[in-house]
């Protein structure tokens, strides 16, 4: 939506039109679901995140300033609501290092070495190897998961995802990259045996 | 598989690979991490399969798809059955 139509349709919006609520709900949901669904890897909780989402949004549309785009303000509504929903349900998974500076000596160390570049395209994307992604996503802490999927996942910009999370964009940057590096580290020793299975060749 | 036995230059370049491979990165910069992985094979390993990563998931997140059952439940409640498309819901 580009920033006068989205003007315009948030005029409309306000104004109560249940026609122009139905077409943000039509052309938002299928990306505020998949992104509930990829923070919480559970499709009722996502589910229930998504109503939760558009309920908040409706009673809250008249007070939204439009500061931001009315997608990321969604997005916004939709990751505190995960979040919350995450923290009800456990103890929250703290991440000592999530906002500290980047350390590349922690990072580098004992870093796989496994270039799985070469295996075929077929051997990357396989059901179950679709599946260990998917749990290796669920395994990133919260914070880190969250900027991941806004911004590897779902295509937001560096500082939409700021917005969203309402962190400095150096912070969105420090974390994506820990995520990046730690879901690499992953698929490398995932990947590891079906690379020596095709050097073997 | 190997692990990776860094130098300092290796180290150095670990914190500006996420903007290198999104091509957000200054030129001197990326000219300088290009330089390196010419003679660091365990840094190119570690470049591609970074960029390989990223790429791979991307493809996957497009699969994601808001079931029809689902869409028509958040229709329902917020009461905007009326404006709920036929069409849409018969996916």
């Amino acid at each position: 939506m580009s920033e006068k139509v989205d003007s315009d349709f948030l005029v409309t919006l306000q104004s109560g039109d249940r026609q122009a609520f139905a077409k943000l709900v039509e052309e938002t949901s299928t990306q505020i679901y998949r992104t509930a669904r990829q923070i919480l890897g559970d499709e009722q909780d996502a589910e229930d995140v998504l109503q939760e989402t558009y309920m908040k949004a409706l009673k809250a549309l008249p007070t939204f300033e439009g500061r931001s785009s009315i997608s990321t303000w969604l997005h916004r509504i939709a990751v505190n609501e995960a979040l919350m929903l995450i923290r009800k349900r456990k103890t929250p998974m703290v991440s000592v290092d999530d906002n500290m500076p980047f350390d590349s000596d922690e990072e580098s160390s004992g870093m796989e070495i496994v270039d799985f570049c070469c295996l075929p395209e077929k051997e990357l994307l396989t059901s179950e190897s679709r599946q260990f992604m998917d749990q290796a996503v669920q395994r990133l802490p919260e914070t880190l998961k969250t900027v991941f999927v806004l911004r590897d996942l779902e295509g937001l910009s560096i500082q939409e995802t700021a917005d969203v999370m309402q962190i400095t964009e150096n912070n969105v940057k420090t974390r994506l990259l820990r995520a990046r590096l730690r879901l690499r580290q992953e698929l490398a020793g995932y990947y590891a045996e079906k690379v020596e299975k095709e050097k073997s060749k | 598989m190997s692990k990776h036995v860094h130098t300092g230059k290796c180290s150095a370049m670990l914190g500006d690979l996420s903007e290198y491979i999104d091509g957000s990165l200054q030129a001197e910069i990326c000219a300088q991490i290009e330089e390196h992985m010419k003679t660091c094979d365990n840094c190119r390993v570690v470049v591609n399969t970074l960029r390989k990563t990223v790429e791979l998931y991307e493809h996957c997140s497009d699969n994601v798809e808001l079931p029809g059952e689902v869409k028509e439940r958040l229709f329902a409640k917020l009461e905007l059955n009326d404006y709920l498309s036929k069409a849409d819901t018969s996916k």
